[in-house]
């Protein structure tokens, strides 16, 4: 596609498509993302849609959503406020409107502005006549009505016609940003390979919205978003649940254990177990249990049998899991167990975010119950978190939480593709046939982690199990002393974990005014912040924390150069309570949002610079 | 289609190689000993190497079995073991992988993994110590205490209908379901090690005797008096016969299995059941299983033991085709496949 006459470059900017849940919005966006990374925009997108499936039509609780931000810069997050909103009904104006810029485009659906969907939606008026809409660029196009058209001579229903509409509207801002949609084509055939008829009727479509907007000449001008300098490499574009399944599935490759997974579906954790049942080919075992307690318990057996083990799950699954996760501390078994956060407590919000189970990863079971504790911070990276939760917990023997968030498992970046064999050794202490020294709780003194002694190992036969150990010979015993003893080696054996990760690293200045601390999914927002208030001269740093339990080892050097410290957090304050208990010399000031949705930059702002300005 | 794939011993084991060096702590008279001297009889016959046995039990009496046999064995969480057994299964397949689990722990808190281990017909031996009470937590009832039993927890009497669990096996699409005595420990080492042969889930509910709180709670179908006619030893390809000098026979009639005098109606003779524990219908299995005194003798021996694919097995096999078929044979592959683009 050659780029139309009045372009404006951009560095930057953030499109939403929003609609029905049956509107096909995630596939939209999805594609709209794709396009823009093949053609090397850096991007993060943000997927917001509801848990109904086909939610009542043009409601506002049924409002489905996709928000990308596609850039020539480095991009840290979804964005705050979009330059273009596409909106398929009047529901999904009315619930957007407010996150769309002054000045900002809206492409509207005209069809679907018609009193019974402005009713519903709880318009009194249209407002594409009542000029409330003036302080933004509003297209209205009959985007179904082109549908319709453009698929008279196929054998479609209606209502199948109706469908894609979705893709009217790609065609429409494929046009307005010069995207090449020949290579959406390509993605099309892809994903709907063997159904000609859908590939068929998506390429129409998408070809009609796009001519519409240039034969009406749509906008007055349209935009460029230039290519991303990025680093050398090979990218592509992932969603961090399906990175959370690759980074398993090299460790298996690197450690050189079969990979098995006992799962359950749960939203926003599913995508895990489906990516991992798509690759039987690479030998990994994926049993979908009969339930939550299944799905660990499976793992906890796997990993007896030698196995690296996986589950994942989300807060409610995590919940159910508990006891079980027990049963690997004291068992002293690897086992990773992937808890894909979502707005609690109970069912509570199942497709918003939150990052509201730290504190239930830390100490949510019966009795003195240790793990490992790490978060990954955006999609890409979770790859290498969950490859990092597989290596500590092997190599440690011992179970590790890995904490990532809706936001994160359905969002995507691009993501700069490793060479596996560059990913760092993973060696578990496997027992040798025929050891003489082996007992089932003797340790390495260095480490404390036992031996991992496979069954089927000649010379190696030993019990272990829920009730508590003597130390090294591992027979049950309630002897008070040993439990004492076993209960802090346990204890010490994670926190020497401490010595075999990174130290703990300062964005911007080692000291200054403020130092803002985050965890998981809102470093883009939180990075975003400090570093505009950096450009304006404030003497604002940001640290981000990956490791939460251990702490990395100058966690408490760091702190102690800045005069404020505020912990930043989608929850009521729950890593700010564990610092307090890890660091209680420490004053913390906090920022808290539980309301599903991630920060926005100009918040986090706000606060800051509120903070700053008080003496 | 299934094969054992659990490799065999080089040399002959015996009973010695399985002895645990732990005490043995389960009340004197209880039917675990006589179970677990069963077990330590029949692995050596079984032919598989010592180190492929390992055991997975949850909580309650039977769960202890893991510390008092010498293979490799972890002891679990309440209700859970056969969740633990089906990953230690998948996952190593050359395993001889064995449950040893209760009426609490199968029938209450892990019923819903024992249905689901059976239906998926995971490669696994289940053996369930049916003692009809909740014996580590002091005599409260089961779900297979029988209906009126007065227990600590049931001082009125239980209002509960218990669960049989052979109709819970072939309710969940069962494979192998046997049934013995822990009082007759020839038939325990025999079905046991048939148990071992079988490709797919085999579950033995054994009768085991809590002496303490629920005694002589199967006496009925073993005392003197009443052993014979209570009691019917099924074996494959044999008449259904039971009773003194087996006297009589069991017969199909009017949809209902009934009770015949061998030699009063050459009709009658002619219509005596031959046990075909191989029958993929479970139909006959079914009432086997389901048969109760007074009006019918109960079923012992290997009452089924159908082939069918074992999960494990399909597992493997998926895999294996996979690997043939699929252009992603490393992660490299992986992380490259679909859209990807260079930069320079």
């Amino acid at each position: 596609m050659s780029k139309n006459n009045n372009v404006t470059e951009k560095e930057s900017a953030v499109i939403k498509f929003v609609g029905d849940s049956g509107d096909g919005m995630q596939l939209t966006g999805t594609l709209f993302s794709d396009t823009a990374a093949l053609f090397g925009n850096d991007l993060a997108t943000f997927p917001d849609y509801p848990a109904e499936i086909r939610a009542p039509h043009n409601t506002i609780f049924g409002v489905s959503g996709f928000q990308v931000q596609i850039g020539s810069i480095k991009i840290n997050s979804s964005g705050d406020f979009c330059d273009v909103l596409v909106a398929m009904n009047p529901a999904s104006l009315k619930a957007n409107l407010k996150w769309v810029k002054k000045n900002g485009i809206i492409i509207v659906d005209v069809d679907a502005f018609d009193k019974k969907a402005l009713d519903k939606s709880g318009y009194e008026e249209n407002p594409l006549e009542n000029n409330s809409l003036k302080d933004y660029k509003v297209v209205e196009a009959p985007i179904s009505t082109i549908a319709k058209e453009s698929l008279s001579d196929l054998s479609l229903s209606a209502k199948a016609a109706t469908r894609s509409k979705n893709m009217v509207a790609l065609g429409i801002t494929g046009y307005l940003f010069n995207l090449d949609i020949n290579s959406t084509y390509k993605f099309i055939e892809n994903k709907f390979s063997g159904k000609d008829i859908i590939v068929e009727s998506n390429r129409r479509t998408l070809a009609a919205g796009y001519e519409f907007a240039r034969e009406n000449e749509l906008f007055e001008t349209t935009f460029f978003v230039p290519k991303a300098d990025l680093p050398k490499g090979r990218y592509r574009n992932v969603t961090g649940n399906v990175a959370t399944a690759w980074g398993c599935l090299a460790a298996a490759e690197r450690s050189g254990r079969e990979l098995f997974l006992g799962s359950y579906p749960i939203t926003p954790a599913t995508e895990i177990l489906i990516e991992f049942a798509l690759h039987k080919s690479l030998g990994a075992k994926v049993f979908q249990a009969e339930d939550e307690i299944a799905g660990i318990c499976s793992a906890i057996g796997a990993s007896y049998s030698g196995s690296l083990a996986v589950t994942t799950t989300s807060g409610p699954g995590f919940s159910l899991k508990s006891e079980a996760i027990g049963l690997a501390v004291i068992t002293e078994l690897p086992l990773v167990i992937v808890n894909v956060q979502r707005a609690g407590p109970s069912t509570g919000m199942p497709t918003k975010s939150e990052q509201s189970d730290l504190l239930q990863a830390l100490y949510g079971r019966n009795g003195e119950c240790p793990v490992i504790v790490i978060s990954a911070s955006s999609p890409a990276n979770c790859f290498y978190y969950a490859y990092e939760a597989c290596k500590l917990s092997m190599e440690h023997m011992t179970p590790v939480v890995l904490l990532t968030e809706g936001y994160l498992g359905n969002g995507s970046e691009l993501f700069r593709i490793p060479d596996v064999e560059n990913l760092p050794d993973i060696n578990p202490p496997i027992a040798k046939p025929n050891d003489p020294e082996y007992k089932p709780y003797a340790r390495d003194p260095v480490t404390l982690a036992r031996k991992w002694a496979i069954p089927g190992t000649e010379g190696l036969r030993h019990r272990i199990g829920g009730l508590e150990k003597f130390n090294i010979e591992g027979n049950p015993t309630t002897d008070p002393i040993n439990h004492e003893l076993m209960t802090k080696l346990r204890e010490d054996k994670v926190k020497r974990v401490e010595n075999y990760i990174p130290d703990q690293t300062v964005t911007g200045e080692d000291s200054g005014d403020l130092l803002v601390v985050g965890w998981g999914s809102t470093y883009g927002p939180i990075h975003t912040a400090v570093k505009e208030l950096q450009n304006e001269g404030k003497k604002v740093s940001q640290t981000h924390f990956h490791y939460i339990k251990p702490l990395p080892k100058n966690t408490g050097e760091i702190f102690r150069n800045f005069k404020k410290i505020i912990v930043c957090e989608l929850n009521a304050g729950q890593f700010v309570k564990h610092l307090k208990i890890e660091h209680p010399e420490y004053k913390y000031l906090q920022y808290n949002k539980i309301q599903g949705l991630p920060f926005v930059v100009h918040e986090l702002k706000e606060k800051f610079n509120e903070i700053l300005e008080e003496k | 289609m299934s094969i054992k794939r659990v490799p065999l011993s080089e040399v002959p084991l015996t009973k010695e190689d399985f002895v645990s060096d732990q005490i043995v702590k389960w009340c004197p008279g209880c039917g675990g000993h006589a179970i677990l001297k069963a077990v330590e009889k029949a692995f050596p016959e079984t032919g598989f190497r010592k180190e492929n046995f390992t055991f997975v039990s949850g909580i309650g009496c039977s769960s202890r079995f893991p510390y008092y046999i010498n293979t490799y064995g972890i002891h679990g969480i309440h209700g859970r073991a056969n969740a633990i057994a089906s990953g230690v299964k998948i996952a190593n397949t050359g395993l001889s992988v064995w449950v040893t689990t209760g009426d609490g722990d199968s029938m209450a808190i892990g019923g819903n993994h024992f249905i689901h281990t059976i239906r998926r017909n995971i490669d696994i031996n289940i053996l369930l110590f049916n003692n009809q009470i909740y014996g580590l937590t002091k005599g409260q009832y089961s779900p297979t205490t029988p209906k009126g039993e007065v227990t600590r927890t049931s001082p009125h009497g239980t209002i509960e209908h218990p669960f049989n669990p052979a109709g819970l096996v072939m309710g969940s699409m069962g494979t192998f379901f046997a049934r013995v005595l822990d009082s007759n420990v020839r038939m325990m080492t025999e079905v046991v090690e048939e148990s071992s042969k079988h490709d797919g889930t085999a579950v033995v509910e054994i009768l085991q005797n809590c002496i303490i709180f629920a005694d002589k709670a199967f006496s009925y179908l073993t005392d003197k008096e009443h052993k014979d006619e209570y009691q019917i030893n099924l074996k494959h390809g044999e008449p259904m016969l039971f009773g003194k000098d087996n006297s009589k026979g069991i017969i199909l009639k009017e949809n209902r299995l009934q009770i015949v005098k061998v030699g009063e109606n050459k009709e009658d003779d002619d219509m005596i059941l031959i046990h075909d524990q191989y029958n993929p219908d479970p139909g006959i299995h079914r009432m086997l299983g389901y048969m109760r005194p007074p009006e019918m003798p109960r079923a012992f021996g290997v009452i089924r033991a159908a082939k069918f694919d074992t999960y494990d097995y399909l597992m493997e096999e998926q895999i294996r085709s996979a690997k043939e078929t699929s252009g992603i044979k490393c992660v490299n592959d992986l992380l490259n496949s679909g859209e990807t683009f260079e930069v320079n």
